[in-house]
């Protein structure tokens, strides 16, 4: 129960977070490549790439490790709005802006995950 | 002081009780997920909560936008049920990190034809049922919107 109230109240703050840097993004920067999302999620994997590695590295135990992870990552980080972005890329006749923001946006993420796990590993 | 605010129409990100409102779409959506986790367990290597999480999530934003996109000109109800809704829960329900790390897990474990699997179809059905939610949003609302002409009365009744 305090797991679910943990992962509930850093997902909001996860979200609000997204929510923030998207805006504050798109004021500086408009595009029509949704690099805001892109950033959002890039910066997210990289961040749960480094929380599970202090899981596995150096024994960052559950009670921090699952809301930390679970919410925050999960609330900071968004599927859903890259899917839409997607899909309003290919009805404005952008389908190769399209693939590249799908395909490019699960690359990065795989890349910065992966990058988040090394880092920690090579800590001391 | 210089002061930058006071305009009537503050960007939504700086409006402390629009973050406020996405805030607690946002603890649901992650709880939800959450939830799932603990219930949907992966079978053969695929991590099907996040799977169903996200294939899920897609839809129902989709769905969402396209139905308010066609309301026309957004009141500021609209707003907070678009942002309370769709970049709260639904944007908290959904997470590409977890996506991202289940990949780097996949890959590190030396299962690369799950994680190639996985991504390809988190990613051809996220999209589909993405695009499927904005299409039955838009043919609801046409349907709605000509049921009502017909009738003669106003079309924003429904």
């Amino acid at each position: 129960m305090t797991a679910l109230l943990l992962v509930g109240l850093l997902g909001g703050i996860g979200a609000a977070t997204r929510f923030v840097v998207d805006g504050a993004v798109r004021a500086r920067w408009a595009r029509t490549f949704p690099v805001a999302t892109m950033l959002v999620n890039v910066t997210g994997s990289l961040l749960i790439g480094l929380l599970f590695g202090a899981v596995t590295s150096h024994g960052l135990g559950p009670g921090w490790s699952v809301p930390a992870i679970t919410g925050f990552c999960g609330g900071y980080t968004t599927f859903s709005t890259t899917m839409v972005e997607t899909v309003r890329l290919v009805q404005s006749g952008q389908v190769r802006r399209a693939v590249v923001n799908a395909i490019g946006t699960t690359l990065a993420c795989l890349a910065a995950a992966a990058l988040g796990v090394a880092v920690m590993a090579l800590v001391p | 002081m210089a002061r930058h605010g006071g305009r009537m129409t503050r960007q939504a990100h700086r409006r402390p009780a629009l973050v406020a409102v996405v805030a607690l779409g946002g603890a649901l959506g992650a709880a939800a997920r959450y939830e799932l986790g603990l219930a949907v367990h992966p079978v053969d290597g695929w991590p099907l909560a996040t799977l169903l999480a996200n294939l899920a999530g897609a839809f129902l934003l989709g769905a969402l936008l396209e139905a308010l996109v066609r309301r026309g000109q957004e009141t500021a109800g609209a707003r907070v049920v678009r942002l309370g809704l769709g970049t709260g829960v639904l944007g908290g329900f959904t997470t590409f990190s977890s996506l991202a790390l289940e990949l780097e897990r996949l890959l590190a474990a030396g299962s690369g034809a799950v994680a190639l699997g996985y991504a390809t179809v988190t990613l051809l059905l996220g999209f589909a049922a993405c695009l499927g939610g904005v299409v039955i949003a838009s043919r609801h609302h046409a349907w709605r919107y000509a049921g009502a002409t017909a009738d003669g009365a106003d079309g924003a009744t429904g």
